[in-house]
Formats: structure tokens, C-alpha cells, sequence
């Protein structure tokens, strides 16, 4: 089995990535009733001895000693990592795998990328490299980030192709958290597209969340759970955004929404690491939703988002399941795939469910989704047997799908309203090594980008003819 | 005679393990001494104590599955697979036919050799070899396929069969056609016959014959395994002259139009499927007076082969798998014509756009490999259509 080695930049990346180590941990412990260091551990975490200095490992299939994440944590500002320090996490990340400084990137991605990019360079590498070298087989690093900053935007796409650089072979999956539409940092629309543009040139794959689907995920559970109809508890532990049963105590502020996330990152390597019927592994994601190099923005969807407590589990509610991930309220992005073009869908789904139960519910929405002419069957599934922590199944779809088209469309409008003006755009310019070429760089990726995805588009209302076959000559 | 069987990734060491388990409790079914002693000796050797250990290898590009397979064997408590007949790495082949057949095949060639070896120098008299695997993935289909040339090399004279197991046409695997293409052209140059079971069909099996209402891949790979045991286990042929035939894969699949066949015919012919060969396997009572019924007209047979010839019939008195009479049917015929041109008409579409092509030209085929694949596969469309 492989290992996974988790980069988590700047505030944002480290307060998800942080949710996500408790959130595993749970699921792990919910799994592992006999305290032994499995194969699915191994896959992020070590056990090591910590009696001895050296921190020397212990085997797969020995007991737990002490579980240390395979994790890089990078912030320019302390703030973030030392809560994480002094909160309950502390045991599972050691000093070595720190990165931190002072002062912060003032929302600059330019100081993110160019000036703490060039001066912590050495450092990131040797960090990277000694966390891949703790892995007997390395397979993904999962860069956890935020578009709209300094730090996480401008260092985090620096680590990205860092990562590239030195690890070539290695699969980068990026979660990138896009800021809402009234984000109050006045320069995130910059910090994105120059960020975009490095993510379009060096990740395999892009999950794409945005801030304000985060929230109105948030405000739908608090809804629900304040409901006064009898009978509609949520079972305990099993809200995405619930942190129940995991390590940290009360929960803070922006938790909720992290860990919506850290269940996303969960769901996409169980299959990875539990055994199921129908197994995917990591690198089969980019494999199969990615038909060309640049398009690898993937829009996540996550059922479900709460179970009822009370309620016993008839079919019904499973193809309700299959429904819900199609539907816009459960989406991570703010988009309408079902009138856009589907390139590719994956279907993750984890716990008791059959091969029978997804075909019947792939006939069933097949027809009401719009597929790329030369892909009408192109769904890829993966079977789990293991649920996640407070279900008893759940499916985690990722599309491939135009619908990104209009969110990039709408970044570039918020990053043309300002670079027309030439708005703050001084601040970066003053930073070493940063000039303006990068601007125009990033906003011709971006255009070319939202070109390539307006091409497939116009191939939907045609009715493209079946492609030539061979005739043989008797 | 024996049969050594390699099972080849998740798809392959699935099936082979429910096979596996339902020749072990068929061969050691009731009072059958004779029939009970071939079919063990074909498919299991005999540890000191006794014990049956399959004549398999399970080969993987991780861990997973051959680990569950194993235990699963271990646990019915008849049977077993060898505790060093496997062979695994820790990373996938990714779904991804290149990265099976160009990288991971020849990097482990000697590992896999090797076992293969032992296997086969344990068996008295080799009948022949199975590979089982499915087409959709990478494992099973790409490094199935490396593993084929291997055993072509290395018993060139050897009965070679790969049962392939085609996906669900509504995608497990988004690449499916192009793994699946990729593999078939190959597969044709180097299998003494290739056995498909179509997902698809099964399923079918399942719920309208079975009546299963939750169907599981459990399911499906147990019917797939029932029929492929009613065709490997133990039967009387026409030459064996009364003894359960040493060659359960003696049978020449293959054949060849004379040269000047004439008429022509289209796909859509509006005529019922043409064979070329079939066989029919009848099992348990009655089976000597049983009547073959039309299967030896010569109207289903393609007119330059003589029925004699092109239609076999095997008979065993033992029933098979607790049924009291069975009844397979192995067909060479136009059966899967459609479903082959279906899937050769989607890779067509995809390629055009060249989708996901440059995820297989990294590991190392171009797009000369991929066009030569398809050319390949029409032309045995074209043959089989025009089979008349």
C-alpha cells in the first residue's frame, strides 16, 4: 500500500489540514477496534517510539505506539501552527515538520511566492524530502490552500512546484479554497488568478471549494438541527461539518467548515485505504478525469451531509443519496454542472452498497445529465466497504464538468476590475523578482483556460457525428 | 493433467478465488472417486498432509485484494493458494493499460516467471495455462497482457487461454475502451482462445434468472465462475474413450477461412448468429440419452466448415456444482460481434478527440500503438461479419 503526504500552506490550508488529522484519527479509532498499526494507517501516519530520541518507526502490524502524521506544515505567521501545537493535535506533528516565520504575507501573493518562495526554498525542499523519505511508497501529496491570500496562494503554489520539481513521479492533488465573491481581502481576485495560474501548470488534479458554498453548507445542518419537528435529531457524529467524537474539544470558529473539507480529503482516499469490491486507487482520479492536461479542475459533491438519527435505511434513501450529489446543495463550488457538459464524473461511494445499487442509479440520472459526445459513458466508480465515521453509506461524486467555466469567468472580472485601474497593483510590483509580465502571464492562462472549456461547450448543441471507422479491404 | 492458472489483478484474483472454491467443493462432492481425482489433480496439488493447494499465482499491483483473496481460500477450509504463490507491489497500475503493460510488466517479468515456473514444475503433465482478467483496468488488462507474452515465450507450444472479464458498457472505468482495445489487439497474436464473460450479461443473469435483488460483484463473479467451472472441470470427449479427458483445453479454437470464401454480408444480415465452432458440455442425469437438439444443424454453421467438424460434445455423469442436470455452451461464433463493434466505435470517438491520450503516452505507447490496436480489431470485425 502507498503513503500520502499532506502540505498544508497558510492559514486557511492549516486550519482545514489540521481538522483533517483530527477527523482521521476518528476514523481510524472507529475502524481499528484492535489498536494495531494497519496498512490503512500506515497510509498517513507513522508509529514511532517515543521513548528513543531518533523517533525510530515501528512495522506495519505492530501496536499503536505513537501516531505521527505525514504532514508539512507551512505558515509565515505563527498564530495558526501554535494553536495547533497547544491543542490536543500536538502530539501528532513533530517540531521538524514545521515551517513557520513572523510576519505574514500581507496578503501579497507576490511576498508568498517570491520573497518567503526564495528565502525558504532550501528548508521547504528538505522538509518535502525528508517526509517522503519516512514513506517506503510515496504515491500523492494533498497541498491543502487557500487562493485568496499571501501565504497560502503565493507560498502554496511556490511548494506546488516545488513538489513538481523534486518529486515528479509523485501525484499533487490540490484542495484550493476560491474566496467568495464579497471576500474582504480587496486583492484576492490577483492572489487567485496569480495563483491559478500555477495550479493550471503544475497540479495533476484541482478540488475546488468555495468559501461560500462552505457556508451555505454550514447554515443548511444549523438549520436542520434546529428544526422543532419530533423525530428529526441528527445522529450524533454524522454532520459533515462535525467534529464530535474527534480529538479537539469545543468547537471554534470556521471548524464547521473545515471540516467539510477534511471529509472531502477522507472520503477521496478511503478506497485507497480500505478494502472494497471495486477499489480506486489514487492515481487512477487523474487518470480517469482528466482527458487533457490543463482541464484537472474538478468539482466536488459530498452525501450525505447529515444522517437522521431515527430513521432506518430503506432503498429509497440510498438512491435519494445517489440524487443529493447531483444537486447544487450539496456541491462544493458555486455552479449548475447539470446544464453545463460533463468531461468525466467519478463516483466514490463507501459502506454497504452493490454494484447493482449504482448502475440502477447511474440509468436513472444518465439521462437528465449532459455528457461530452466522445465520453457518454464516462463514469468511473469506486466501491468501499468501510463507511465513514456516524453513516452507514455515503458517495462522494467528482466532476469533471464546464460549469467551472463561468466561477473562472467571473475571477476574471473581479481581477479586470481591478487590474484596469491598476489598483494596489504597486505592492506587488515593489516585491523582488516580481513584475508585470506575471500579471499578464497568469490572465492569459486564465483566458486561454476559459477558452478551452467554451470549445467543449459549443460541442453540446451540435450533434457531433461518430468519428470515421476503418473499412478492410476482403 | 493440469491446468496452471494465473489471476491477474483486482478482477482476475476475484474471480479465480470463487472458481477456485467451487471446483475444490465440486471435486469433493459425494462418491465420484474418478471424477473427484482428476478434477483435484488438474486444478490442486497435494501437500504431505494432504492438504489441496491451487495450481495458481496470484499476480497484483498492490496488496489489497490478493491479501483478501488468500484469506478468503483459507478460510473455507478446503483449500488454499500457495503461501508464496503471489506476487504484489504497493503502487496500482492507475487504470491505466501503459503504465501495466510498459512498465510494471517488464520490471517484474523475472518475479513472475519464476512463479510461474515453480507452479508448472510441480504439475506432472502441464495441459495448459488461464489467465484470468478483466479488460477495464490496468493491472489485469496491462500487465495480463505482458504476462501472456511471457508465457507465450516461455511454453511457446503450450495451450494458452485468457478469460477475459468485459466491463459494464456504462462505465466502471472511464478509459475502459482504450484499456479494453489494447488489450484484445494484443491478446489475438498471442491466446489459444480467448473466453469472455461480459458484465453486462451476467448482471442479467442475476436478477432475471436468479432473482437476486441486491446484486454485488460477489455475485456476479460466482456465476461467472459457475460456468467457467462447467467447462474446466473433468468430462468425457469423444476420444477419451472413457476416461475423464486429460485435456480439458484440447480442443483447436481456432480456424481459418480458406482462402476464396466467396458472398459477402452485412452486420445487420437479419440472419441468426453464425458459429464457427461450438461446444457443448452436458452434466449429471441422463446425460448419455440426453439430444443435442438443432446445436448440430448445419445451417448455424458458417458454410465452408463442416458441422462434424465445427460442433463437439462432452458428457459427464457426475452432476456438476450440486445441479442435478447442467447444461454450457461454448461458442466461437458472432456472438459478441456487437458488443465488440460497440466498444471499438466508442475508442474511435474518443481517440479522435484524443482524450486522456496523454496519460498513456507517458508511460510509453504513441499513437501509432494505439491506431495499429484498432486496426487489428477491425479487421476481426470484418471477419466475423462476413461469416456466412
Amino acid at each position: 500500500m502507498t503513503q500520502s503526504v499532506v502540505v498544508q500552506v497558510g492559514q486557511c490550508g492549516n486550519q482545514a489540514g489540521c481538522r483533517f488529522w483530527d477527523l482521521a484519527l476518528r476514523e481510524h479509532a472507529h475502524v481499528n477496534k484492535r489498536g494495531l498499526y494497519d496498512e490503512a494507517l500506515n497510509s498517513f501516519f507513522r508509529n514511532v517510539d517515543s521513548r528513543k530520541s531518533d523517533g525510530a518507526e515501528f512495522a506495519v502490524g505492530g501496536r499503536i505506539q505513537h501516531l505521527k502524521a505525514r504532514a508539512v506544515l507551512v505558515d509565515m505567521e505563527e498564530g495558526v501552527v501554535n494553536q495547533i501545537l497547544q491543542g490536543p493535535l500536538r502530539e501528532v506533528f513533530d517540531s521538524t515538520q514545521l515551517l513557520t516565520d513572523v510576519s505574514g504575507s500581507g496578503n501579497n501573493w507576490a511576498v508568498g511566492n517570491m520573497t518567503y518562495g526564495s528565502a525558504y526554498r532550501e528548508k521547504i525542499v528538505d522538509k518535502l524530502r525528508k517526509a517522503a523519505e519516512q514513506c517506503d511508497c510515496l504515491q500523492c501529496f494533498f497541498l491543502i490552500h487557500s487562493m485568496g491570500g499571501g501565504t497560502g496562494s503565493g507560498l502554496g503554489t511556490r511548494v506546488l512546484s516545488l513538489l513538481e520539481e523534486e518529486f515528479p513521479e509523485v501525484c499533487r492533488v490540490v484542495t484550493s479554497i476560491y474566496p467568495s465573491g464579497e471576500d474582504d481581502v480587496i486583492t484576492s481576485p490577483y492572489n487567485s488568478v496569480l495563483a491559478m495560474n500555477k495550479l493550471t501548470e503544475h497540479a495533476d488534479c484541482v478540488l475546488l471549494v468555495e468559501n461560500q458554498s462552505l457556508v451555505d453548507i454550514v447554515n443548511k445542518i444549523k438549520v436542520m438541527s434546529h428544526g422543532t419537528k419530533p423525530g428529526l435529531n441528527i445522529k450524533r457524529n454524522s454532520a459533515v461539518t462535525s467534529g464530535q467524537g474527534g480529538l479537539s474539544g469545543a468547537e471554534k470558529p470556521f471548524d464547521a467548515m473545515n471540516n467539510i473539507v477534511a471529509n472531502l480529503l477522507l472520503n477521496i482516499t478511503s478506497s485507497a485505504r480500505f478494502e472494497g469490491s471495486l477499489n480506486m486507487d489514487l492515481n487512477e482520479i487523474a487518470m480517469n478525469l482528466v482527458p487533457f492536461p490543463r482541464l484537472h479542475y474538478l468539482v466536488p459533491s459530498l452525501t450525505p451531509l447529515y444522517t437522521l438519527a431515527d430513521i432506518n435505511v430503506p432503498t429509497r434513501r440510498l438512491d435519494q443519496m445517489f440524487s443529493d450529489a447531483f444537486s447544487k446543495d450539496h456541491q462544493l463550488i458555486q455552479a449548475d454542472p447539470k446544464h453545463s457538459l460533463y468531461l468525466a464524473c467519478a463516483l466514490m461511494v463507501r459502506g454497504n452498497v452493490q454494484v447493482s445499487d449504482v448502475r440502477r442509479n447511474i440509468e436513472r440520472l444518465r439521462p437528465s445529465l449532459p455528457f461530452v459526445s466522445w465520453n457518454q459513458e464516462g463514469w468511473k466508480t469506486s466501491l468501499c466497504s468501510v463507511p465513514p465515521v456516524g453513516h452507514s453509506h455515503s458517495l462522494l461524486a467528482l466532476a469533471n464538468n464546464t460549469c467551472v467555466k463561468p466561477t473562472f469567468m467571473e475571477l476574471r472580472e473581479r481581477f479586470t476590475k481591478l487590474y484596469r485601474k491598476k489598483a494596489h497593483l504597486h505592492h506587488y510590483l515593489h516585491v523582488e523578482g516580481m513584475e508585470q509580465s506575471f500579471f499578464s502571464e497568469a490572465i492569459a492562462s486564465l483566458n486561454s483556460l476559459i477558452e478551452e472549456y467554451h470549445h467543449l461547450d459549443a460541442t453540446k448543441a451540435r450533434l457531433t457525428p461518430d468519428a470515421p471507422r476503418l473499412s478492410i479491404a476482403r | 493433467m493440469s491446468v496452471v492458472t494465473v489471476q491477474l489483478g483486482q478482477c482476475g484474483n476475484q474471480v479465480g478465488q470463487e472458481l477456485f472454491d467451487i471446483i475444490c467443493s465440486d471435486a469433493q462432492e459425494g462418491q465420484r472417486k474418478t471424477y473427484s481425482a482428476a478434477s483435484c489433480e488438474r486444478f490442486f496439488h497435494q501437500t504431505a498432509q494432504g492438504d489441496l493447494v491451487a495450481r495458481a499465482l496470484l499476480v497484483d499491483m498492490e496488496p489489497k485484494v490478493i491479501n483478501r483473496s488468500m484469506s478468503m481460500a483459507a478460510k473455507s477450509g478446503r483449500w488454499s493458494y500457495g503461501a508464496s504463490s503471489h506476487f504484489s507491489q504497493k503502487q496500482g497500475s492507475g487504470n491505466n493499460w501503459a503504465n501495466g503493460y510498459c512498465v510494471h510488466g517488464p520490471c517484474h517479468r523475472d518475479a513472475v516467471e519464476e512463479l510461474v515456473r515453480r507452479e508448472v514444475e510441480r504439475c506432472d503433465r502441464l495441459a495448459g495455462l488461464i489467465a484470468m482478467m478483466s479488460v477495464a483496468g490496468g493491472t489485469g488488462s496491462g500487465v495480463g497482457t505482458y504476462v501472456t507474452q511471457c508465457l507465450r515465450d516461455i511454453y511457446p507450444s503450450s495451450f494458452i487461454l485468457n478469460h477475459l472479464t468485459w466491463p459494464y458498457g456504462t462505465g466502471e472505468v472511464i478509459v475502459q475502451n482504450y484499456n479494453s482495445v489494447l488489450t484484445l489487439a494484443h491478446l489475438y497474436q498471442l491466446s489459444d482462445a480467448i473466453l469472455v464473460h461480459e458484465n453486462d450479461t451476467v448482471h442479467r443473469i442475476c436478477s432475471r434468472l436468479l432473482n437476486i435483488k441486491h446484486i454485488s460483484f460477489s455475485d456476479v463473479n460466482r456465476v461467472i465462475a459457475h460456468q467457467l467451472g462447467s467447462i474446466l472441470q473433468p468430462a468425457l470427449t469423444a476420444d477419451s474413450h472413457g476416461a475423464y479427458s486429460r485435456n480439458p483445453l484440447g480442443i483447436d479454437w481456432q480456424v481459418r477461412p480458406p482462402a476464396d470464401s466467396g458472398r459477402s454480408r452485412s452486420l445487420t444480415g437479419g440472419s441468426f448468429n453464425t458459429s464457427l465452432a461450438n461446444l457443448l458440455i452436458l452434466r449429471g442425469k441422463d446425460v448419455y440419452s440426453a439430444e443435442t437438439g438443432g446445436i448440430d444443424d448445419p445451417a448455424l454453421y458458417t458454410s465452408w466448415l463442416p458441422s462434424k467438424e465445427a460442433f463437439s460434445l462432452w458428457k459427464s455423469p457426475v452432476p456438476f456444482n450440486k445441479y442435478e442436470k447442467s447444461a454450457t455452451l461454448v461458442s466461437n461464433s458472432q456472438a459478441l460481434l456487437r458488443p465488440l463493434d460497440d466498444m471499438v466505435g466508442k475508442v474511435w470517438n474518443m481517440f479522435a478527440s484524443r482524450a486522456y491520450v496523454h496519460q498513456y503516452i507517458k508511460f510509453g505507447i504513441s499513437e501509432e500503438d494505439f491506431l495499429d490496436s484498432f486496426t487489428s480489431l477491425e479487421q476481426v470485425i470484418s471477419s466475423y461479419s462476413q461469416l456466412c
